[in-house]
């Protein structure tokens, strides 16, 4: 164990070889990771790995949603615009009892009642105010005919003063509309996978 | 008469190719990042959103210019000409294939230079005209910023000189001519690195784009700009993008020679490959290095901004001038 006579000379003892040796790696490391932060540095490594993010970033399939085309599925559950229902033979449900009315945690529906010809209780005002109804579902569980639904529909806007009151003949035509799908939701719910 | 015509067609011709790039280039800009930051981008106007930025300019045509009470209104006005008249400018001296150049002088290289300072001065203006707290803020930074990098900028376009022995743009790309391996980017190196950080630092895009950093100055110089006068700074920003991306191919990346110049069978397979397309294809490529960049680093801090300028980019670009001495005089280059 002569290295070139360095270490003998200083003592002569083997032990001393052995320190230096260990000293000699303790340097070596210490050099590697200096060595290893300055090509990091000179060679911008994180710059890179930060732009290879960014690419693999721009080559992964996006998960936006393209609104007016593209919809996000919604609950058969979903509590989305008013509407009326009639029977399958085109009589109106509603029998003007005012549950619904009375319900409405809001006040944002206005009933008035009056004899039809036939003598039966029908409404002659059904207003429901879009701007103060909370959506909350409540008339249409008190409802003992199944008249006053929540339809899944969500898309709806008010563009002018005034339509924010939907009468009775758009609350009906908005129930002749979404039958279908309402029948469909309710199906859906009732088989117990809604 | 007719030499007159021709220019103008030229020039008119240059100035369609310029504006056009730039619309797509916006537009380009925002679908990448958008795509780097897990978006689509925009897609409405037209298919695949290819009309956007039209419908933008439209927009920006019929919007009110608001002219800041107390602002030197001729200074006003005058600062975002000075920028877009400059950017469109120094597109007369860039060769875009072998002879078609609109001005064919010797000391492009000068012009170049002179022009993309003097294009600052519209920043410098703008942002003391405006008479405003943020856009004299963003004015003082922007003009520190293009000085510091000017010098850089200039130091690396040095040894490309030395190396084509010429300051005309034409003949520092015909010096690359041989193959892929005689372009400049490989014995140039560091420099040419040094130019790519500069360019960006010259442009004032991101990561230092310190000048509009909206989060501290909301947009520096241009915070009071609005309407058509706004789209002037915005169309020379993008119009310099595009050139210092064309200067940087024609100095290190050899123009319009194409890159399978000197393989025997894609040298032919390729000859009908028009060069222009190889300029084109290459200043893309620059154009999506800084997007690219921009998408993916956060803005420096000014005093590290400008530490990279003085301490890095000056000195190495300056020692690289030795060594492509050095390196001539033992005759290796």
């Amino acid at each position: 164990m002569d290295f070139c006579g360095i270490f003998t000379d200083v003592r002569g003892s083997a032990v001393n070889i052995y320190i230096a040796l260990a000293g000699l790696i303790i340097a070596a490391v210490i050099i590697v990771i200096i060595m290893n932060q300055w090509v990091g540095r000179v060679t911008l490594y994180e710059l890179f790995k930060g732009l290879w993010v960014t690419q693999s970033t721009a080559l992964s399939p996006k998960v936006t949603v393209q609104f007016p085309e593209e919809n996000l599925p919604t609950s058969p559950r979903f509590r989305g615009l008013l509407a009326l229902r009639r029977y399958p033979n085109g009589e109106e449900r509603c029998i003007g009892c005012k549950l619904c009315e009375a319900t409405c945690p809001a006040l944002a529906i206005t009933i008035e009642t009056a004899p039809r010809d036939d003598g039966s209780r029908r409404t002659t005002r059904f207003d429901i105010d879009m701007f103060k109804c909370i959506n909350c579902g409540l008339c249409e569980q008190s409802c003992p005919v199944d008249s006053i639904v929540l339809t899944p529909e969500q898309h709806y806007t008010v563009n002018d003063r005034g339509l924010n009151i939907l009468t009775k003949d758009k609350l009906l035509k908005i129930g002749e509309i979404t039958e279908d799908r309402l029948a469909k939701d309710r199906a859906s719910i009732y088989e117990g996978d809604g | 008469m007719q030499q007159l015509i021709y220019w103008l067609m030229h020039i008119a011709f240059i100035l369609c190719v310029v504006l056009v790039m730039v619309l797509y280039l916006i537009l380009a800009e925002r679908k990448i990042m958008g795509y780097m930051q897990a978006r689509i981008g925009p897609n409405r106007v037209g298919p695949l959103g290819l009309l956007q930025t039209v419908a933008d300019g439209i927009k920006f045509l019929h919007k009110e210019m608001i002219y800041p009470e107390r602002a030197d209104l001729f200074l006003f006005i005058l600062a975002p000409m000075i920028s877009l008249i400059c950017a469109f400018v120094v597109w007369s001296v860039v060769p875009f294939a072998n002879g078609w150049v609109l001005a064919d002088i010797d000391a492009g290289v000068l012009l170049v230079l002179a022009l993309t300072s003097l294009g600052s001065y519209g920043l410098l203006l703008g942002g003391w005209a405006s008479n405003s707290q943020y856009a004299f803020f963003g004015a003082i930074r922007s003009m520190a910023q293009v000085i510091s990098y000017e010098i850089a900028m200039g130091f690396s376009l040095v040894p490309v000189l030395m190396l084509s022995g010429s300051m005309n743009l034409s003949t520092i790309v015909l010096a690359q001519s041989g193959s892929l391996i005689t372009w400049n980017f490989l014995p140039l190196f560091p420099v040419f690195i040094v130019y790519l950080i500069a360019s960006v630092a010259e442009t004032n895009r991101a990561p230092f784009d310190i000048t509009e950093g909206e989060s501290e100055i909301v947009a520096g110089y241009q915070v009071e700009y609005s309407g058509f006068i706004f789209a002037m700074f915005f169309i020379a920003e993008y119009a310099n993008m595009i050139f210092v991306s064309t200067l940087a191919s024609l100095f290190f990346l050899g123009g319009w020679l194409s890159p399978f110049q000197g393989i025997p069978l894609l040298d032919m397979l390729f000859s009908w490959v028009p060069s222009v397309f190889w300029l084109l294809a290459k200043v893309v490529l620059f154009l999506y290095l800084f997007i690219w960049i921009r998408a993916t680093f956060p803005r420096y801090r000014y005093d590290k901004l400008m530490m990279i300028g003085w301490k890095i980019c000056i000195p190495v670009s300056l020692i690289w001038i030795f060594v492509v001495s050095l390196l001539m005089l033992g005759g290796v280059l």
